[in-house]
């Protein structure tokens, strides 16, 4: 036996000494402790994984994790992120972001990152809020909500997460929320093993300035009101009496007694058009809300390209010798 | 009938025309036959904003002039002996710029009506002998001259036309006695594979070098010998290529692979183009979605153990304030080069200027202070862009490099150094914990006071960086107010203490006179220019030319008291110079005219002489 036997890490080992600073009952603590205990399963050494943020609550996130991390500015976290994997693509990025950091001051660096398909982890905590700056309205905030910023009413439209990664060509897309713990640790776990960028919406809630703003997800009825998309698989949700099947391209809710199985939607997420349909439905005010992973391909990082471009200089030209290149052009000599 | 040769020590020639017409590539033909033929030179090309801006207009006047010598020059000079005109809107904006007495060669074939009009001329000049008496008039159908040259050629009289720029170049080299075999090199390399193209430009150039032999109109020659320049291998060299060797250079020296991130910006986007083709060395460029992606990109770079650098020009400057200090906060050493261009807001994209000095000094929230450092000439780029590097490593900093778009552009004789004899770039990346069982990211080094640098993949060191202001040692958040003082303190006592990492200045001159001329970055060429022309009429004058201006070397203070009057010239109102009065309580006085070009020798020692008599 070769192998390199893995590090046998633990949750502990991913806890920083840093006392956690967001507010008791905050969605961000589920988020953390998951992280916490997903990441050493990945069998990697902890020095190799690197979190990067921007501003806001979430933001704080690489303070708690016991792994290199780098709390920077307002909505840049996806650019800074691009730096530290393009300079050692040996690292497992991840950006932690929010609705205000990710989709508002840093949404060119949001698109770019995917259009990109730059190999990095984003978590982007959508709670419909400003949390930190005390409670103003968020791109993802529903038209008509009432904040300090908008007393009579917002009367800015949501943007929808999904629908803008995808339409950024991201390689990855999946949703989860604060709540369901495991299928939050299933996410994670696709996430770190696709190659390329991939994007997480996690539906957390602030249950200071937007408490229960998904309740109807995770309360009594969130069977019946949430469907968890799986690869191949028909469609159907509330324990299986319910279904969803296409219209053209319109789906709609559908019961299971009087329907067979074989007619339900089976749900392929290497197919972008039904990718941006399933996105589509987002917030819907008849269909449930989709979370999994809506979007899943393969396709060649930019990080593995600038190697590669690299590696094909220096095979065609061979190694740069910098006195060589100093010398080259016309030269004369003054004796 | 013979023709003459008279030698001189310098000449001052400008092409000018259409954007279209490659003015820019015509003055960089003569420049680098120039080079090679040994004289001493310094260009300055000159263009618009506009890619093509209409045709025959003002505003779509591209120029080029370069000024060479047998002696050591530092300027490309104010007022040329030698215009080309290759339309009337070319002659409408540079005549009034010759010497009296200069030649005028001018493309006749371009003097339409239309054109004339466009270029708000009522009558034609070269027919109503109002140049007459200025100057020494030379018109040529050059369009007529290039048909006729590239006759039973397979091209086009669009593409035959457009060689019109070699045969005005043939002319000037048969003027300066210039060799054409370097410029026929050239053209068979730049345009191989396409036959027709490169014999109707050799031929246009012979045809011009042909027309000046046999006609008449030029019985004298001009010789301008080889300067006496140090001995050594020389390159011609301009400013952005002169800056990516530099970083490139210093890549090798510190044994860290180069990671470029940034976004197109005139007149800084040379140096992404330079450095994207130098994969073969393991550079890394990144072409960022913006400005402040392509710092953040640098940032991240930094962090994970690359020589980080990125370049722009003061609007992206801006646009990277808050970057900057986070830079500053977290103690990464990054390289951010700033091609100062005319501002404010878009200002003037293509012309020079000196106004970004105050915002390199200041322009970021909070006590964020950076090292300043910037080149003196097209070639000094090179080894400002290679000590830039060299200091944000050592004392793992943020350092900010101030070109220029004349310095970026402009181009002079470059001796070629030996890599291996720059000074050392000595990197230490932290391999172990520094402490009790614990790594402290912000425990420094007692001399430079430079926190250590564990990157990511380092087992032990994990660790978290960030814009939150720092707990001294451990680098956790910290918001304690005496904490904070002391961090304030710090990063600046930091940057003071480059100061130990700077040579003394040279004083050009005695240490002691009348007037002190006091330049920084571009500049430079024109105050030593002036200072000698005053020193030889027996003026007590000296120049002193600063390379740092963050922090501003120790000795420059003591310098000062040696004389009776201080001269700062700047392209901007007066920016080291409030600098310098606040800094030494002396009453300086500013030369400052900010009209996006370099400023004139001659005006430097008129100024002076105004003071000193």
């Amino acid at each position: 036996m070769t192998d390199v036997q893995a590090p046998l890490l633990t949750k502990k080992d991913f806890e920083s000494d840093q006392a956690v600073r967001w507010c008791p009952g905050c969605g961000d603590y589920a988020i953390l402790a998951q992280a916490q205990k997903k990441m050493p399963t990945f069998g990697r050494k902890r020095e190799e994984f690197v979190f990067v943020s921007g501003i806001g609550c979430s933001s704080r996130f690489p303070y708690y994790m016991n792994t290199y991390g780098f709390h920077s500015i307002h909505g840049r976290a996806p650019a800074v992120a691009t730096g530290v994997k393009i300079a050692n693509p040996d690292l497992s990025v991840w950006v932690v972001t929010g609705d205000g950091d990710g989709l508002s001051i840093g949404g060119n660096h949001f698109m770019h990152v995917l259009r990109r398909n730059m190999d990095v982890n984003i978590l982007m905590f959508n709670n419909r809020i400003y949390g930190l700056t005390k409670g103003q309205y968020s791109p993802t905030s529903e038209q008509g909500k009432k904040t300090k910023a908008s007393p009579y009413g917002s009367i800015d439209y949501p943007l929808n997460p999904p629908s803008l990664a995808l339409g950024a060509q991201a390689t990855f897309v999946a949703r989860t929320i604060d709540r369901w713990q495991k299928h939050m640790a299933e996410m994670l776990e696709r996430s770190y093993n696709h190659d390329g960028g991939s994007f997480i919406e996690i539906y957390q809630n602030c249950n200071i300035f937007n408490d229960g703003a998904f309740e109807e997800y995770t309360g009594a009825e969130k069977f019946s009101n949430v469907i968890e998309l799986k690869h191949g698989e028909p469609m159907v949700f509330a324990q299986g009496t319910k279904g969803i099947k296409l219209d053209g391209f319109k789906p709609k809710v559908v019961d299971m007694e009087k329907n067979s199985i074989d007619d339900i939607l089976i749900h392929d997420e290497t197919d972008l058009d039904l990718a941006h349909i399933i996105a589509n439905w987002t917030s819907h005010p008849t269909l449930p809300e989709p979370i999994g992973v809506i979007y899943c391909i393969d396709k060649t990082t930019y990080n593995q390209e600038i190697v590669n471009q690299i590696e094909l200089a220096i095979k065609t030209k061979g190694p740069g010798n910098v006195q060589d290149l100093l010398n080259s052009g016309d030269t004369w000599v003054v004796d | 009938m013979g023709k003459t040769f008279k030698t001189i020590d310098e000449a001052v020639i400008r092409f000018a025309g259409d954007s279209g017409d490659g003015m820019q590539l015509t003055g960089g033909r003569f420049t680098e036959t120039t080079a090679i033929v040994g004289n001493d030179l310094s260009t300055l090309p000159d263009y618009p904003a506009e890619i093509r801006a209409p045709a025959g207009s003002l505003a779509g006047v591209s120029a080029f002039q370069i000024k060479f010598s047998s002696k050591d020059i530092h300027t490309p000079g104010v007022n040329p002996d030698v215009l080309v005109a290759m339309n009337p809107a070319a002659l409408k904006v540079h005549q009034k710029e010759i010497i009296p007495g200069g030649t005028l060669i001018i493309n006749t074939d371009a003097f339409t009506k239309k054109n004339l009009k466009f270029a708000g001329y009522e009558s034609n000049p070269i027919e109503d002998g109002s140049l007459d008496d200025y100057f020494t008039l030379i018109p040529v159908e050059m369009n007529k001259m290039v048909t006729a040259a590239c006759e039973g050629l397979d091209l086009s009289p669009k593409l035959v036309g457009r060689t019109k720029n070699f045969f005005a170049l043939g002319i000037l080299f048969y003027m300066y006695d210039r060799p054409l075999d370097a410029t026929e090199a050239w053209l068979k390399k730049k345009f191989k594979g396409k036959d027709a193209i490169i014999e109707a430009n050799t031929r246009a150039l012979n045809a011009g070098y042909n027309y000046g032999d046999t006609t008449e109109l030029f019985m004298t020659r001009y010789k301008v010998e080889k300067a006496n320049l140090p001995s050594g291998t020389y390159r011609n060299m301009n400013g952005n290529l002169a800056t990516s060797l530099g970083l490139l250079a210093a890549s090798q020296r510190s044994g860290l692979k180069l990671f470029y991130g940034g976004y197109p910006i005139t007149p800084a986007s040379d140096i992404l183009h330079t450095l994207a083709i130098w994969k073969h060395f393991g550079v890394q460029t990144f072409q960022a979605e913006d400005e402040i992606a392509g710092i953040s990109s640098v940032i991240g770079a930094a962090f994970t153990g690359k020589l980080a650098v990125t370049a722009t020009s003061g609007p992206g400057i801006a646009l990277k304030g808050e970057a900057l200090g986070l830079g500053v906060i977290t103690e990464l050493p990054l390289v951010v080069i700033n091609v100062q261009r005319g501002g404010p807001s878009t200002g003037l994209p293509t012309k020079t200027e000196q106004s970004d000095l105050n915002q390199a000094l200041y322009g970021r929230n909070g006590e964020a202070p950076l090292p300043v450092i910037a080149p003196a000439t097209p070639g000094d780029c090179f080894y400002a862009a290679y000590e830039a590097c060299r200091i944000a490593l050592k004392f793992m900093t943020p350092v900010m490099l101030l070109s220029d778009g004349y310095l970026a552009n402009g181009s002079e004789p470059w001796k070629i150094p030996n890599v291996d004899d720059l000074e050392d770039i000595d990197v230490k990346f932290a391999h172990k914990q520094n402490s009790e069982n614990d790594f402290l990211p912000y425990l420094r080094d007692e001399d430079t006071l430079s926190r250590p640098w564990a990157i990511p993949g380092t087992p032990g060191l994990e660790h978290r960086l960030g814009g939150i202001e720092k707990e001294e040692n451990t680098g956790h958040v910290s918001y304690d107010p005496e904490n904070h003082h002391r961090m304030v303190e710090l990063r600046q006592e930091k940057v003071n203490r480059i100061q130990n990492d700077i040579p003394p200045l040279e004083v050009f001159g005695e240490d002691h006179g009348d007037m002190l001329v006091l330049s920084w970055g571009g500049t430079y060429g024109a105050c030593r220019s002036a200072v000698e022309t005053l020193n030889e009429e027996g003026k007590k004058v000296s120049h002193v030319h600063l390379r740092w201006i963050n922090p501003l070397p120790k000795d420059l203070g003591e310098i000062i008291i040696g004389f009776k009057n201080v001269l700062v010239p700047e392209i901007n109102l007066g920016q080291l110079l409030r600098l310098v009065r606040s800094e030494y309580l002396v009453d300086a006085q500013g030369l400052n005219l900010v009209r996006g070009r370099p400023i004139g020798a001659s005006t430097i020692v008129e100024t002076v002489k105004k003071t000193i008599g």
